[in-house]
């Protein structure tokens, strides 16, 4: 062991490994980048200019808001609380919410989305023209006794529903608490069993536990996929005209088109706002990451926590 | 009813399947007595502990703490079992620490503490965060209340366990093997943190391998083996001049582990040395 230090090697400056592959894919790329924007430029049927104008118009803008954002936000509230239920049911020691769990998820899985709207938009009206809520069996009860009233409390008509956003959002909600369903049960089983045992030993009960202790880390697995959920809501909200819901960006941008007979800028319009929606979600879902991640492993320090440093810091200058 | 013992354990029976864990055990425990549970892994010691507090359900005995019936209703000698919302509340005054700590790691450390007594007990935040600090700078860590549990060391962590068992107000605290699994240089600190409660007379139920906190802090010593309570007695006694046979294989055996985990701390220091 010689302690010269002549002799024993410095700091390294090598030459890095070179990467030709990379090279030849980036001319590769770019040549096909720039075929690309020539026809964009070039072709006249793109028709950019009037792509912009649909974008803009007063009932796509419409759709986009009360169609498809209404329509994402108000089916995946529905879908995920319903799933959340749905996992809990599904995991708890009773068998028959147990067997009700499984064959809710059996049937909204194995239905399609669109015959589902389909459905709801077509079928139920012939079958229910209108739904009572009350006493069960209230009318026939009411008959037997001889009853002035049929026990029924409050009634609503299909009709009244049928074709608006409302057919929709449950269409789109009861589906999506089957996929839900699935994925809060997995972000629940990925919680360590101590955890729940270490609420319970505090004396929690199984309820508190699962909502202040379990569910929150089950959050950290169940958030990222469920943002791919919502992206994927928002693109089946296309579907709604499956139950004749037209107040949608899609029929309506698409219709924009069809009636100028330039269906090209119809369905740009349509493919440019679902590309803007699509991209704040995922900036969305990124911040959802880190704050439902706190506590695990290394990362950026969350709005509180800067916060509450910064009055640490600034009461420690004293 | 002075003289009642805190725990009082008759002829607990516990099987998973076909496998009787624990045969029967008689254990009395006493107000402020530290009570060690030694014994090989499997003997059932563990097992009991979680029965205590109804982590695990009995199939046979009663266990009683402080004069109450753990997990059932004994209506004219008819036992009905309690309900979880019932069972919850009998926990409340039993503290429990973990061997792999179990804290909320979504949680500060701050807030690991307090959130029983807020969300179980209904006390106010102010005054729950006042004691949790106190009980931070209790077992050291008065500097880490915003801290992840993520952020801390083992032997941390499991001080902050300790201190958010205490924060319920325990009359009873049951540790499962809490140093079993930090890294040896961390077990000291713990088990400190340890004896300044049990000198401050804490009634504590310990299950460790920790040879010397048994000999000098505990009261009583308990060897368990195949689910039976083989032997007990004075420390220094079943330690030192066990009767039985079994108590002395096993202690043996802890004895020639500890000269060889001493042992493989010193031969790379002796290599150092020889250099």
């Amino acid at each position: 062991m010689s302690t010269d230090t002549v002799d024993r090697p410095g700091e390294i400056h090598a030459r890095p490994v070179r990467h030709p592959g990379r090279w030849v894919a980036l001319v590769i790329i770019a040549i096909l980048v720039a075929m690309l924007i020539s026809s964009f430029i070039t072709n006249p049927k793109w028709d950019w200019g009037f792509a912009f104008q649909i974008m803009q118009q007063k009932p796509v803008i419409n759709g986009l808001w009360k169609g498809t954002i209404l329509g994402t936000i108000g089916a995946m509230i529905l879908g995920i609380v319903l799933g959340v239920i749905l996992a809990v049911m599904r995991l708890s020691e009773n068998p028959v919410l147990r067997g009700v769990s499984f064959a809710y998820t059996w049937f909204f899985r194995a239905m399609p989305r669109y015959v589902l709207l389909a459905f709801m938009g077509g079928a139920i009206a012939l079958l229910y023209r209108e739904f009572d809520i009350g006493v069960p069996f209230g009318q026939q009860i009411a008959g037997a006794l001889g009853l002035s009233t049929d026990l029924t409390f409050w009634s609503f008509s299909w009709n009244d529903i049928s074709s608006t956003i409302w057919v929709g959002i449950l269409g789109l909600g009861l589906s999506e608490a089957a996929y839900m369903a699935e994925i809060a049960r997995a972000g629940i089983l990925s919680v360590d069993k101590g955890q729940g045992e270490a609420a319970q030993a505090l004396g929690m009960s199984p309820g508190q536990a699962m909502r202040r202790i379990i569910l929150p880390q089950a959050m950290r697995v169940i958030v990222p996929p469920t943002g791919n959920e919502t992206i994927a809501m928002v693109k089946d909200t296309s579907l709604f005209i499956a139950a004749s819901i037209i107040t949608e960006l899609y029929f309506q941008a698409y219709g924009f088109g069809q009636r100028s007979f330039k269906i090209v800028p119809g369905f740009m319009a349509a493919v440019m706002w679902y590309l803007i929606v699509c991209s704040i979600l995922m900036v969305g879902q990124s911040y959802l990451e880190r704050y439902f991640g706190r506590g695990f492993g290394a990362q950026a320090p969350t709005k509180r926590e800067r916060k509450v440093k910064d009055l640490l810091s600034r009461t420690g200058d004293h | 009813m002075a003289d009642m013992p805190l725990v009082h354990a008759v002829n607990v029976t516990k099987s998973f399947g076909d496998n009787q864990v624990l045969k029967g055990i008689d254990m009395d425990v006493h107000k402020g007595e530290v009570v060690c549970f030694l014994g090989p892994s499997g003997s059932g010691k563990t097992t009991f502990l979680r029965c205590i507090n109804q982590l695990e359900t009995i199939n046979g005995g009663r266990i009683w703490v402080d004069g109450e019936l753990m997990g059932y209703a004994d209506k004219g000698g008819v036992l009905h079992r309690l309900h979880d919302k019932e069972i919850a509340r009998q926990r409340r005054e039993i503290g429990m620490v973990f061997q792999r700590f179990n804290l909320f790691p979504h949680k500060t450390v701050l807030d690991n503490i307090i959130e029983a007594p807020v969300q179980v007990k209904g006390e106010k935040k102010a005054e729950v965060t006042v004691r949790a600090k106190e009980l931070l700078e209790r077992v050291g860590l008065a500097d880490k209340p915003l801290a992840y549990p993520g952020q801390l060391s083992g032997g941390q962590q499991q001080r902050v366990a300790i201190a958010r068992a205490l924060a319920m107000r325990p009359k009873l605290m049951l540790f499962d093997e809490p140093t079993s699994a930090l890294d040896p240089e961390l077990v000291g600190e713990v088990l400190t943190v340890m004896r300044e409660l049990a000198k401050e007379g804490m009634t504590m139920i310990v299950v460790t391998h920790e040879m010397a906190f048994a000999r000098d802090v505990a009261d009583r010593v308990v060897f368990m083996d195949g689910g039976v309570v083989v032997e007990q007695g004075d420390p220094k006694q079943v330690i030192n001049n066990p009767q039985h046979e079994r108590t002395q294989t096993f202690l043996r055996r802890m004895q020639s582990e500890h000269e060889q985990a001493v042992a493989a701390v010193a031969d790379p220091l002796g290599l150092t040395q020889d250099s």
